[in-house]
């Protein structure tokens, strides 16, 4: 195992910049996972670790060694793609080995190291089957022990789950949350799932543009979003956003916006750096937003757009006048009655806000 | 289901008749009167141009008669001639050399895989007689391109369609060839997908270890079908014609050039036909052989 480092790496295609410059670094044992958009610039992040693509500057680190030129075979690196790059024409038992066959293992040894890392996945009694006999999660689970079979310093993830079904996928992410503990491998995992991510990751780094907003633990990403893009992008359904007129009013924030009034924040000088901007935006997750009842004095109100029983919650949507929506997630045995309208309440300890420029104003004693 | 038809089946058949009376004419009827001319000893002059004979297989038996079956000019020197041919310029030459080129050009830039291609394909699209020329001068013992290459490097010329006339053809035809199989191969291996190279790559094989172990055994049909192509477009070709007249003495004289002798400047109508059947039936051979073999690694896959 060892950590990764990207110093002022930059990759342009042509004309195109897919990453004009990032640098970061992953400790050796961190489960990073790279979270964004397609077209954010993971995937060719993770293709520079590997190899696969060659930087146009700045340099890759892998444990400590400049590795920015050197080919992948010399990396000594494992990579479960997408597709699970399967060999057709070989047996699982082949398949999972040719790491080994490659390093000039004797066959009887290296299908023996095969079998061993295939029982572990649950594989273990299919090797003589080939990648078309058997399921996608069998097949997904076949890549990650061609992965496993081999020392390796880093495991690069592009995307591995994104071609199971939800069921599957579920219990594949599971599965590779145990392994990391298990193994405490140096991980780097590709995903545009922000729940893959949250589950798996020691720390998350939020890309947008090819470049990184947040780069924090999972927690610190859902609690503290950088910017609106991750407040948007990370929880399901995401951070209600919702733009507002901001004024101080006798030592307090006020805000205000069509069908909302929120009164009685206290206030901090960023907050009233900002406040005296005008506009902000308000941030809060559906799970701190519940159903108004007379005499809630921080509300927000609009036609009823949704009601979705989720089992253990309720997810309510209204639509506020200027078509922007909010979502309540609402816990309760009970069935949400609504009628055309629906006010749900702010629990003012839970609320985020971001400046005029979508960047998040830290909170009081941060 | 309707059947949709854009024509009445009478109107098909005579927008069908011109074309289906050439074919006929000149393709069918032709196939079987080579194999009735060969049982004759029809030939352009004298009696039995007008009045052939009937010989049974006496013509087959000339051209395997076992006391002149290796001798220089005859049916079997030609045949084994034409076997080695195949084997260096076509096997070895065209197959290798284009699965070498069109391997090696997978991970070369863009605009250097854009001029090998170039340069290869032009070699295969020139016309036979242009081609034969420009060898011709590229050979030439007093001003040829070799020849000049050598002098400047010290080397002694050569007067090589004397003196090494069968390497030269089996050279030609190479260069010629190489084209069609590198444009194979390389389609072919563009239909693999990249992350298979690339999960080889990040695993530690050498382009050699992915060559033999992924892109040759997912190919296989590719390599098949190419090896059939080229054996038999090899097997049959004249164009070394152009470059040695079939000569010097024989040396260069393969099966399609001994037939073209034996019917066109010996006249010999019915020796010639029995000659053009006997190579039917050989590329009729190559032809099972390879579909056996196809067949068989296909049935394996499965």
């Amino acid at each position: 195992m060892a950590s990764v480092e990207f110093q002022n790496v930059s990759k342009t295609f042509g004309s195109f910049t897919a990453v004009p410059d990032i640098s970061f670094s992953i400790a050796d044992g961190e489960f990073v996972c790279l979270l964004g958009p397609s077209g954010c610039g993971k995937t060719t992040s993770l293709r520079m670790i590997a190899g696969l693509e060659t930087p146009s500057g700045g340099k890759v680190l892998i444990g400590g060694k400049d590795v920015t030129y050197l080919h992948p075979k010399d990396r000594q690196i494992s990579m479960v793609f997408q597709d699970y790059a399967l060999y057709p024409h070989m047996n699982l038992a082949d398949n999972i080995a040719y790491p080994l066959k490659v390093r000039g293992e004797a066959e009887d040894k290296r299908h023996a190291r095969a079998k061993e890392v295939a029982d572990v996945l649950k594989i273990g009694d299919l090797m003589k089957r080939l990648p078309s006999q058997i399921s996608g999660g069998q097949q997904q689970r076949t890549s990650l022990a061609r992965a496993l079979v081999y020392p390796s310093q880093v495991y690069l993830f592009d995307e591995p789950l994104s071609n199971l079904d939800a069921k599957l996928r579920l219990e594949a992410r599971g599965f590779l949350n145990h392994l990391q503990r298990d193994m405490g491998m140096t991980a780097v995992y590709v995903t545009h799932d922000q729940a893959e991510a949250m589950a798996l990751a020691t720390r998350i780094a939020v890309m947008d543009k090819g470049r990184i907003v947040q780069f924090a633990p999972p927690i610190e990403i859902y609690r503290r979003p950088a910017t609106t893009f991750v407040a948007n992008f990370v929880g399901n359904p995401p951070m209600n956003l919702v733009p507002v007129e901001a004024m101080v009013d006798g030592g307090q924030l006020r805000l205000r916006a069509d069908g909302l009034t929120l009164t009685g924040l206290p206030l901090s000088d960023d907050i009233a750096k900002a406040a005296a901007k005008g506009k902000m935006t308000l941030g809060v997750r559906p799970e701190h937003l519940r159903m108004a009842e007379a005499g809630d004095a921080n509300t927000i109100t609009g036609k009823l757009f949704a009601n979705e029983n989720m089992g253990p919650e309720s997810l309510v949507t209204m639509e506020r006048a200027d078509g922007g929506r909010v979502t309540a997630r609402i816990f309760t045995d009970d069935e949400i009655r609504t009628d055309d309208h629906v006010t749900l309440a702010f629990d003012t300890r839970h609320v985020t806000l971001f400046d005029d420029t979508g960047a998040r104003i830290p909170e009081i004693g941060e | 289901m309707k059947k949709f038809s854009l024509l009445s089946t009478r109107a098909g058949a005579v927008f069908l008749a011109p074309a289906a009376a050439l074919v006929g004419v000149f393709v069918i009827i032709p196939f079987f009167w080579v194999i009735v001319v060969s049982f004759t000893n029809r030939t352009l002059l004298g009696r039995t141009a007008v009045d052939p004979d009937f010989v049974g297989l006496q013509n087959y038996f000339t051209l395997f008669n076992p006391a002149t079956f290796f001798t220089r000019g005859q049916f079997g020197f030609s045949l084994i001639l034409t076997v080695q041919f195949v084997i260096f310029s076509a096997l070895i030459g065209q197959a290798l050399l284009g699965l070498i080129l069109a391997w090696l050009s997978q991970s070369v830039s863009p605009t250097l895989k854009n001029f090998l291609q170039t340069a290869v394909i032009a070699a295969w699209i020139l016309p036979e007689v242009v081609i034969g020329f420009a060898w011709f001068a590229f050979l030439d013992y007093d001003n040829g391109t070799l020849n000049m290459i050598m002098r400047s490097l010290g080397l002694p010329p050569g007067d090589w369609l004397l003196q090494q006339p069968f390497w030269v053809i089996v050279i030609f035809n190479t260069w010629r060839g190489a084209a069609f199989s590198m444009m194979l191969f390389n389609s072919a291996f563009q239909s693999i997908p990249p992350s298979y190279f690339q999960a080889a790559d990040v695993a530690g094989a050498s382009s050699w270890q992915k060559l033999r172990d992924i892109a040759l055994p997912l190919i296989r049909g590719h390599v098949v079908t190419d090896l059939i192509l080229i054996t038999m477009w090899t097997f049959n070709v004249f164009t070394p014609f152009l470059l040695t007249n079939g000569g010097p003495s024989y040396r260069t004289e393969l099966l399609s050039i001994y037939t073209y002798r034996v019917a066109f400047k010996d006249f010999e109508f019915g020796r010639g036909a029995a000659v053009g059947v006997v190579i039917m039936l050989i590329n009729l051979a190559f032809a099972l052989i390879y579909l056996q073999i196809a067949k068989k690694k296909k049935a394996e896959a499965e």
